[in-house]
Formats: structure tokens, C-alpha cells, sequence
């Protein structure tokens, strides 16, 4: 593609007007979600540390969360109006429901578990955040996928699927951090499948998203993209090698592997930025989709072209 | 009558209107952009030099609702009708100039998208932001294929209510803003104010039935004529946004003026992303299960 085919190089797009808050929410939302699940199964296995420890990682999480959602926004005054519709149409709208709906129910959890009263409702508000909890994890993928950002949107197949492991392997990497390893094998799993997971997916999506995917090689996003298989390649090993016997590996694991995690969401959110900006990155694709639909095309004649329109 | 939003609005639904831009008579003057700013009340944002031809604008957004684009080509005119000046002259030199502006839609990505309903379809089938509503989450601004809508950053008025959030809340005013087809003048039963300053008609506002002909016709013309590229622009009902409510006539390719060539509403594929999402969020359970296979330690 030449200069003459765009317009001074402009971009067509407009980049997302979304601060830091917001790949900090994916990393803090997928904590509070997964959390959730991880406590259930503790719970329903028995493992009390294991599933108290969680259920106060995943509300404070679900706290900093809409803060964060909350500071991001232009008019944050205005935060209750995300409350006046429901529309599916609209993951973020989706997204706050399911939100507002996790975070109510794991910090009602977590104050009764505190206060040791209202059993009954504790466990029905433990089990409403653990539904919460998957599509909490997922959708902020789709949140992403359903914008014009070409290395977002042609990654709409893996996108929740890379979120979701992620968070699985952040939750687990928080929980193994605060819980004696003899009691933390099933975070400690987790957290070594997610990264095994995000790392494949990660892979699998750079590969089928073609083109556009070349962002995820290129400044910041690259940068953070090795930042993060790097961080969390080597804690899902050290937890893996020695996580069971050491504490200090099991600390030292859980760290880098949240701080893998927390680099691969900011490392997709800057490449959408760096998507908008090329307009390469809209131009190319769409005459690719163009010249295949068999759309009329008609290029202005260059001078000493063909003489016939 | 053309649309099916026209039900939820009952009797009060009118004729779906729009503009046909032809770009082929613009003389870039900038009255549209002059007089959308007077007529909306735009604040001004920075008076700066691109040193691209006479674009000082640059693109369009929450300050600019209209944008004249300049293209300076070393393409012919024309290119039959004798060749007059496809052969006399070896260096043709052509200024296309293109007046941008939101387009309006059939499926706007960016009302589907926002989660507050501040965004809405009128009763004559353009998208409004209600600026009362909106939260500034500026999930339309990646969501538009063209790259329409932004964040407004200047200053709040004095006469905006005080923060609430004293804490949280920024000194700008935050909100997402584009144009509005004049939706108060439409109200009045006036025309845009654009179409209503453009002098040489290229801006032309109408019931989009009626443009949809008008700019065929003007297609045949400007064929039989010979002008080079010449091509109706988002005219077409069944693109990827269903057609635009504001199309144009150009003559080159789109993404010489800056437009994408073959845009598609993200909520098209929306649907799958959601089954992909459930699928996803069913799969981390069946994960979370598996880690508890291996017991306790």
C-alpha cells in the first residue's frame, strides 16, 4: 500500500479514548471472577482456607474494579447511567450488570464470612458470584472484539477465550500467594494451566488474525507481550518445579506470574492503539474482502493509464 | 417510508432523510464547516498547520462535525471524451475535495454500542448523542468504522452542573460528540446547516429516497462525461452498515480521502462473539473443576 492510497497517512480509525484504568479492570475483574469459581471448589471440597482466603481476594478485587470503571470515565458523576438500559447489543452494558451483579454478591460473602452470621444468605450470595464469575472473566474479550480495532475485532474468536485463561491464572497465581502451599495445589494448577493456555492462545490468535497481528510485534504491545511470556513462563515453572515444597517459590512463582498476566492484558490494549493508528491496518483487509465480494471498483486512472473508464 | 425503526415511533415517524455529498462540485470553502460550528455551538480547539494542502482541520471529531478533505493527485480529470487531457497534458494535476461527515448509519455500531441509550435512532432515522445522557465511557469511538466520535477534552462550562464527584471527576467535559444532522433544525423543519451554507450544492440534504436517485443519475452523467474514478460511496443498502444516511460521490477510491473501502458495523458479527463468550465462560468451569482433580496439596 502507497502514500497515494491513504490520506497524508492518516488514521481512518479513532484510537480508544480508554485510560490505564481500564487494562488495569481486565486484570482486577479477572481476579474477582475467577476467584469466585476457585472459592466454590474450595468450598465444595472442603479446602476453608483455601475458599476464605479466595472469597476475600475476589471481593476486594470486585471493589477496585468499578473504581476503576468509575475514574475512567469522562462524566464519573454520571457512573449510574450505565444502570438506565440493559442492552445485549452492548457488551459494556452487558458487563455492568454482570458486575454490578458478582460484585454485589461476593462482598455480601465476604462481610458475612467476616461477621460469621447469616449462613444461609452467605452461601446463596456465594453461589450467585460463582455464576457471576465466568461470564465476568469472558466477556471483556467480546468487550474489546466488538469495535472496529481490526487486531481486536479479526480476534473476536479468541479473544474470551484468552481473558478467561488469563483470569484463571491470575486467580489462581493470588490465591497461591496468600495460601500455604499445602493447601493450595488447585490455584497453584491454575495458575500454571492459565499461563499454558494464554500462552497457546496468545500464539493461536497472532497466527489466524493474519496482518493485523503484526501490531503484537511492534512497540509497546510487543514489548509487553514479551514482558509478559516472559514473567509468566518462569513463575508457571517455578511453581510447577518447586511450588509444592517452598513457600518462597510459591511466592516468588504467584508474583511473576500476575505480573505475566497483568503485561499480556496491557500488551492487547495497546495493540489496539497501534491498530487505529495505521490506517494499513483497515485499507488492506478491507480491498482484500472487497476484490472477494466482487464489489465494482473503480480506481481513478493514473496519468499514462488506461484510456478507457 | 423505507425503514423498519419507523414502528417505534408510531405516528411521529418521518420520512428516513440524509445528505448526498458530490464531491465532484465542492470548491472547498469550509462553509459547512463554519456554519456546523456556529449553528451547534462548537468550541473551537486549536487553530493549527498541518501542511496538508489546505486540510488545517485534519479529521473529523468531537469539535469538528464537518471536515473538508483536500487531495492533490497527479491523476487526469477525465480520461475519454478525446482525451483532452489525459494526452495534453503529460503532469495532470487534480484537488479533490470531499466534505466528511458522520454517516448516519443504517447499522450504527456506535448506538448499538453504547450502554447508556445516550445514543439513539430519531424519528428520522439519524443517530444522536443526547449530551444529557452521556457518560463518556467512549465505547463508540472504537466502535465506529469510520472514526467518527470522540471524547471532548476541552474545559467544562460554567454553567455545567458542579462534580459530584469531586474526587474522581475531571476538569473537561468529557462527553462524546458528533454531529446531529441538525436535529434541532430538522425539528423546526429547517435543513442542515451545512447544506443550507454550501454554495455549490455539493452538501445536499433530502429524504434519502430521493437523494439515492438524484445520485444515480449524477453517476450516469459523470460516466457518459468521462470523469476518472467517478463512484457512488456507501449508496448501496446492502453494505456493511446497510447504507449510510450521508453518502457521497467520489472520485477516487475511499481510503484516498481518508474513508475505509469496505466498512462493516462490529455488532454484525456480535452474535457469534457471544456464543464464543459462552462457550469460553463454560470451558474456565470445567478448567476451575479440573484443578481440584489433583487434591488439596
Amino acid at each position: 500500500m502507497s502514500e497515494d492510497d491513504s490520506y497524508y497517512g492518516r488514521p481512518i480509525l479513532k484510537e480508544p479514548v480508554w485510560a490505564p484504568e481500564i487494562p488495569f479492570y481486565f486484570f482486577f475483574g479477572g481476579i474477582a471472577g475467577a476467584s469466585s469459581l476457585l472459592h466454590l471448589g474450595a468450598r465444595v471440597t472442603g479446602n476453608e482456607k483455601l475458599a476464605r482466603r479466595s472469597l476475600l481476594v475476589g471481593a476486594v478485587a470486585d471493589v477496585i474494579s468499578p473504581a476503576l470503571l468509575v475514574s475512567d470515565l469522562g462524566r464519573p458523576e454520571r457512573f449510574l447511567n450505565m444502570f438506565r438500559v440493559f442492552k445485549v447489543t452492548s457488551p459494556m452494558s452487558v458487563g455492568s450488570w454482570v458486575l454490578l451483579v458478582s460484585g454485589g454478591a461476593s462482598t455480601t460473602a465476604a462481610v458475612l464470612e467476616l461477621a460469621g452470621k447469616l449462613k444461609a444468605v452467605k452461601v446463596a450470595a456465594e453461589l450467585v458470584s460463582g455464576l457471576a464469575g465466568p461470564p465476568l472473566i469472558t466477556y471483556t474479550g467480546t468487550l474489546l472484539a466488538d469495535t472496529s480495532i481490526p487486531v481486536w475485532h479479526e480476534a473476536r474468536r479468541e479473544l474470551p477465550w484468552l481473558f478467561g485463561a488469563s483470569a484463571l491464572s491470575s486467580a489462581g497465581a493470588a490465591a497461591s500467594l496468600i495460601v500455604p502451599p499445602d493447601e493450595a495445589g488447585p490455584a497453584r494448577r491454575l495458575a500454571i494451566g492459565g499461563v499454558a493456555a494464554t500462552t497457546g492462545i496468545m500464539a493461536a490468535m497472532k497466527k489466524r488474525v493474519g496482518l493485523v497481528g503484526e501490531v503484537y510485534d511492534r512497540d509497546a504491545a510487543g514489548t509487553l507481550g514479551r514482558v509478559a511470556k516472559v514473567c509468566s513462563g518462569a513463575g508457571a515453572a517455578l511453581l510447577a518445579a518447586r511450588g509444592r515444597q517452598s513457600r518462597a517459590a510459591a511466592v516468588g512463582g504467584s508474583a511473576l506470574v500476575l505480573a505475566g498476566e497483568l503485561a499480556l492484558r496491557w500488551s492487547v490494549f495497546r495493540a489496539g492503539f497501534q491498530s487505529a493508528r495505521d490506517p494499513r491496518y483497515v485499507v488492506i483487509p478491507q480491498r482484500e474482502r472487497k476484490a472477494a465480494h466482487g464489489a465494482p471498483s473503480r480506481p481513478a486512472v493514473p496519468a499514462g493509464g488506461a484510456a478507457a473508464p | 417510508m423505507t425503514e423498519a425503526w419507523a414502528d417505534t415511533y408510531g405516528d411521529e415517524a418521518m420520512p428516513r432523510v440524509g445528505f448526498f455529498t458530490d464531491t465532484t462540485v465542492c470548491i472547498g470553502c469550509k462553509a459547512c464547516e463554519v456554519a456546523c460550528k456556529e449553528w451547534n455551538l462548537i468550541p473551537e480547539d486549536g487553530l493549527v498547520w498541518t501542511g496538508h494542502s489546505y486540510d488545517n482541520t485534519g479529521e473529523l471529531g468531537a469539535n469538528s462535525w464537518r471536515h473538508v478533505a483536500f487531495v492533490e493527485q497527479r491523476k487526469p480529470l477525465k480520461v475519454d471524451s478525446g482525451g483532452e487531457t489525459a494526452e495534453l497534458d503529460p503532469e495532470p494535476l487534480r484537488w479533490l475535495m470531499e466534505s466528511d461527515v458522520c454517516k448516519h448509519c443504517t447499522h450504527a455500531g456506535c448506538l448499538d454500542v453504547c450502554p447508556t441509550g445516550a445514543l439513539f435512532r430519531t424519528e428520522y432515522g439519524t443517530v444522536v448523542v443526547q449530551q444529557d445522557v452521556c457518560n463518556g465511557c467512549g465505547y463508540c469511538v472504537p466502535a465506529c468504522p469510520f472514526g467518527v466520535l470522540d471524547r471532548r477534552h476541552l474545559p467544562r462550562k460554567p454553567d455545567d452542573a458542579p462534580l459530584a464527584l469531586p474526587l474522581l471527576g475531571r476538569q473537561e467535559d468529557g462527553r462524546v460528540w458528533k454531529c446531529t444532522l441538525c436535529y434541532d433544525r430538522l425539528k423546526g423543519g429547517h435543513e442542515p446547516a451545512c447544506a443550507k451554507a454550501c454554495p455549490t450544492d455539493s452538501i445536499q440534504f433530502g429524504p434519502l429516497d430521493e437523494l439515492r436517485e438524484r445520485a444515480d443519475k449524477r453517476l450516469e452523467k459523470l460516466e457518459a462525461e468521462g470523469w476518472n474514478g467517478a463512484q457512488l460511496y456507501g449508496r448501496d443498502p446492502d453494505d456493511g452498515v446497510g447504507g449510510f444516511g450521508a453518502f457521497f460521490m467520489l472520485l477516487d477510491e475511499p481510503e484516498v480521502y481518508g474513508l475505509p473501502p469496505d466498512p462493516v458495523v462490529p455488532t454484525k458479527h456480535l452474535p457469534e462473539m457471544w456464543r464464543t463468550t459462552a462457550i469460553a465462560a463454560a470451558a474456565t468451569v470445567v478448567a476451575a473443576a479440573f484443578a481440584f482433580l489433583g487434591g488439596r496439596g
